[in-house]
């Protein structure tokens, strides 16, 4: 049984290409009940997002299952095969499982790091687990991918740094203050900048945002997209302490803030840290700012140094990454390798005993005057006999699953022996930790 | 037996330093737990040592030099496992464990003398005092672990370059509640143990307060962490100013410890 990966990525394919191929999570049933109605496809899951599409599936037909899932995506999507083709890539084998892996690790993801796939990655599994058109092999190997992805997180740095403006202000903003959860946010101003670092402060726990702006009506409403409060621009000075975190972003081309106000800020704070990011060119905040006992200041340019630190920080993390799952994809291989020795080895068993039963019957009940104990030396014989002869080929079979010999074997016993009677039932296979 | 149990305590707390630094190095859960591990056991080693020698002499090991650095000792790492509990401030481990095991390889360099206790030292005031100040002097190590923390990470955050050191320190704001913390529960139980100290100077020499440098140097660190205390509840002090203080003052208390005598005894 082998696992196949058909897909396309935005490392292949342009956005025009992903969302015509995209597959809606509102109506997944129908393409997943298709997916594994094609011929030779077992298991199958399906997973959309908007930088990837990919079906992942088990098959004993290799070529053929892939070339089917490839026609698939284009039929399906009622699009020209040649359109679709050009930007699928596939894998088999191990190759399959190391790109899973990858993938819900977030290494093949355009932010090396970032959280949503592996979320997106569950999503989408939990629909193939929901309309039963994933199986044994395939839930194991999500799982495994799962638990592979966390291994990943938590032992390398990969997804802990912030990459973006936004998101490494508040890192910084937990390393200063603590837990978010009580703290206010003050806009001075606005812009795109400034509105989306509230939106994380607020994402990440922030209770309270107040906004002031010169304009008031525009502090207003701000402050209602926020839930937040509106501040008069001339009474900034009196609320300023509340504040614990402040983002300014106005086009004054001096400084509204400078070093004396933060002393009286922090005073009135009794000394609890305030945060200050200055976003505005030219700067809203006196850089001397900085210089005040628990003020601390960060402009953009602070920032973008962390983010490009980070950055090539996450790409030596990547290697790590890369380590742990080489690991990872030898364990899970083995086990694959194996899931189809025992039942093959029972199925084979069961050939053999139907025969050897079928002959000493035969035998037994043709024979005249049978000695008293013949029986059971007969029964003896052909049991020692059986046995003696399954001996190689099993111990040879269990053997060939630590190489990677067990598929030709298991084809070709099956095959020769005539045991198509393999059974798919769960309880058959032993799940071996 | 007291060979076998000062051993087994070392090596404990050899390995759990080990662990924490390594636990600066990497982030793996498993070690962080381990190192957690090890240092319990290596208390509970030296706990089960310290009442052993105690039920051996009889009395508290805390009357001489050699006796008051291991319990010191003993008492640094209690206050640290409170602290990592509540906190869970791992990397403050990396700053504590290798003192405290340093003061427990100290404190074996020196003589044992099992002896005759002094008559002086044979009253309660005089165990109950020397608790309370090991107690405070714990709380003022820790606080002065945490200052040291805090001035480290400071420091990235003024100068925006950042250290390695930089993720796994903790807030600002922990390291704060944790120095508060120690100040509130330190600073009383160094007035008390100051002022129990003064009740068994009188039992043992006749006059509450004698001037010595022992209890002169009290007063001075009683005065500090009495200012330090006081910035904190009435105007929140708190910032580079204050956690150089509370190095200072832990620097006070150490010099003091391992330098001045009691008059009244050794």
């Amino acid at each position: 049984m082998n696992i196949i990966v058909v897909g396309l990525s935005h490392k292949t394919a342009t956005v025009e290409i992903r969302e015509k191929v995209a597959f809606s999570p509102n109506q997944i049933e129908k393409p997943l009940s298709d997916l594994i109605k094609l011929e030779g496809i077992i298991e199958g899951v399906i997973v959309s997002t908007c930088n990837r599409v990919e079906i992942y599936a088990t098959t004993r037909d290799i070529a053929g299952g892939i070339a089917r899932i490839k026609r698939f995506m284009a039929e399906y999507h009622h699009l020209p095969f040649e359109t679709v083709e050009s930007h699928l890539y596939n894998y088999h084998g191990e190759a399959a499982i190391r790109h899973v892996f990858r993938v819900a690790s977030s290494l093949d993801s355009m932010v090396v790091g970032e959280p949503q796939i592996l979320g997106q990655i569950k999503t989408s599994y939990g629909y193939a687990a929901e309309f039963k058109t994933s199986g044994i092999i395939l839930n194991r190997f999500l799982h495994k991918a799962f638990s592979v992805a966390k291994r990943v997180r938590t032992e390398t740095k990969i997804a802990s740094s912030a990459v973006s403006v936004a998101f490494a202000a508040v890192e910084l903003a937990k390393k200063i203050l603590g837990d978010l959860s009580d703290k206010t946010v003050m806009l001075i101003g606005a812009g795109e900048m400034c509105e989306l670092a509230a939106k994380h402060f607020l994402n990440s726990g922030a209770k309270g945002v107040m906004v002031t702006n010169r304009t008031f009506e525009r502090a207003e409403r701000l402050a209602e997209e926020f839930g937040g409060e509106a501040i008069r621009f001339e009474s900034l000075f009196d609320h300023l302490h509340r504040a614990d975190i402040v983002l300014s972003s106005t086009g004054a081309p001096h400084c509204i803030i400078g070093p004396k106000d933060a002393e009286e800020v922090v005073k009135k704070r009794r000394f609890k840290p305030i945060f200050f990011i200055d976003i505005a060119v030219p700067r809203d905040i006196d850089p001397k700012v900085d210089k005040v006992e628990n003020a601390y200041l960060f402009t953009v340019d602070h920032l973008q140094e962390i983010v490009q630190a980070n950055l090539a920080q996450r790409s030596l993390e990547a290697e790590k990454a890369e380590e742990i799952i080489n690991q990872e994809i030898g364990q899970f291989y083995k086990w694959l390798s194996t899931l189809e020795v025992t039942p093959t080895i029972v199925a084979l068993r069961n050939r053999f005993d139907e025969i050897r039963r079928a002959e000493l019957d035969k035998t037994i009940s043709g024979w005249k005057e049978l000695p008293p104990d013949a029986e059971k030396r007969l029964e003896a014989l052909t049991l020692a006999l059986m046995n003696k002869l399954l001996h190689a080929p099993t111990s040879a079979l269990k053997q060939a699953g630590q190489g990677g010999r067990v598929d030709l074997y298991v084809d070709a016993l099956r095959q020769l022996f005539d045991l198509e009677a393999l059974q798919r039932d769960d309880e058959e296979l032993e799940l071996e930790e | 037996m007291t060979q076998l149990f000062f051993f087994l305590t070392v090596a404990l707390y050899g390995c759990a330093t080990a662990a924490y630094l390594a636990c600066l190095m990497r982030t793996v859960p498993l070690l962080t737990r381990w190192a957690a591990r090890l240092l319990v056991a290596g208390f509970t080693a030296h706990l089960l040592s310290t009442i052993h020698l105690a039920s051996k002499m009889k009395y508290l090991p805390l009357t001489n030099m050699q006796e008051s650095l291991s319990f010191f000792s003993l008492a640094i790492v209690g206050a640290f496992i409170f602290f990592e509990r509540r906190y869970k401030v791992t990397t403050l481990g990396s700053f504590i464990v290798p003192v405290a095991l340093m003061m427990l390889i100290g404190s074996s360099s020196l003589n044992v003398e099992v002896r005759q206790l002094h008559p002086v030292l044979q009253t309660n005031w005089f165990w109950f005092h020397a608790l309370l100040a090991f107690a405070s002097y714990s709380c003022f190590t820790i606080a002065a672990g945490v200052a040291v923390m805090y001035l480290i990470q400071r420091y990235f955050l003024k100068t925006k370059h950042f250290g390695a050191l930089f993720q796994k320190l903790p807030s600002l704001e922990t390291m704060d509640e944790i120095s508060y913390r120690c100040l509130t529960v330190g600073f009383p139980l160094l007035t008390v143990a100051i002022i129990s100290g003064s009740i068994w100077a009188e039992k043992a020499v006749g006059s509450y307060w004698v001037w010595d440098p022992k209890q002169t140097w009290s007063l001075i660190i009683w005065l500090i962490y009495a200012a330090l205390l006081h910035g904190r509840l009435t105007i929140g002090w708190r910032g580079k100013r204050a956690a150089i203080l509370s190095i200072f003052g832990f620097i006070v208390v150490l010099v003091t410890f391992l330098s001045m005598k009691h008059s009244i005894t050794w």
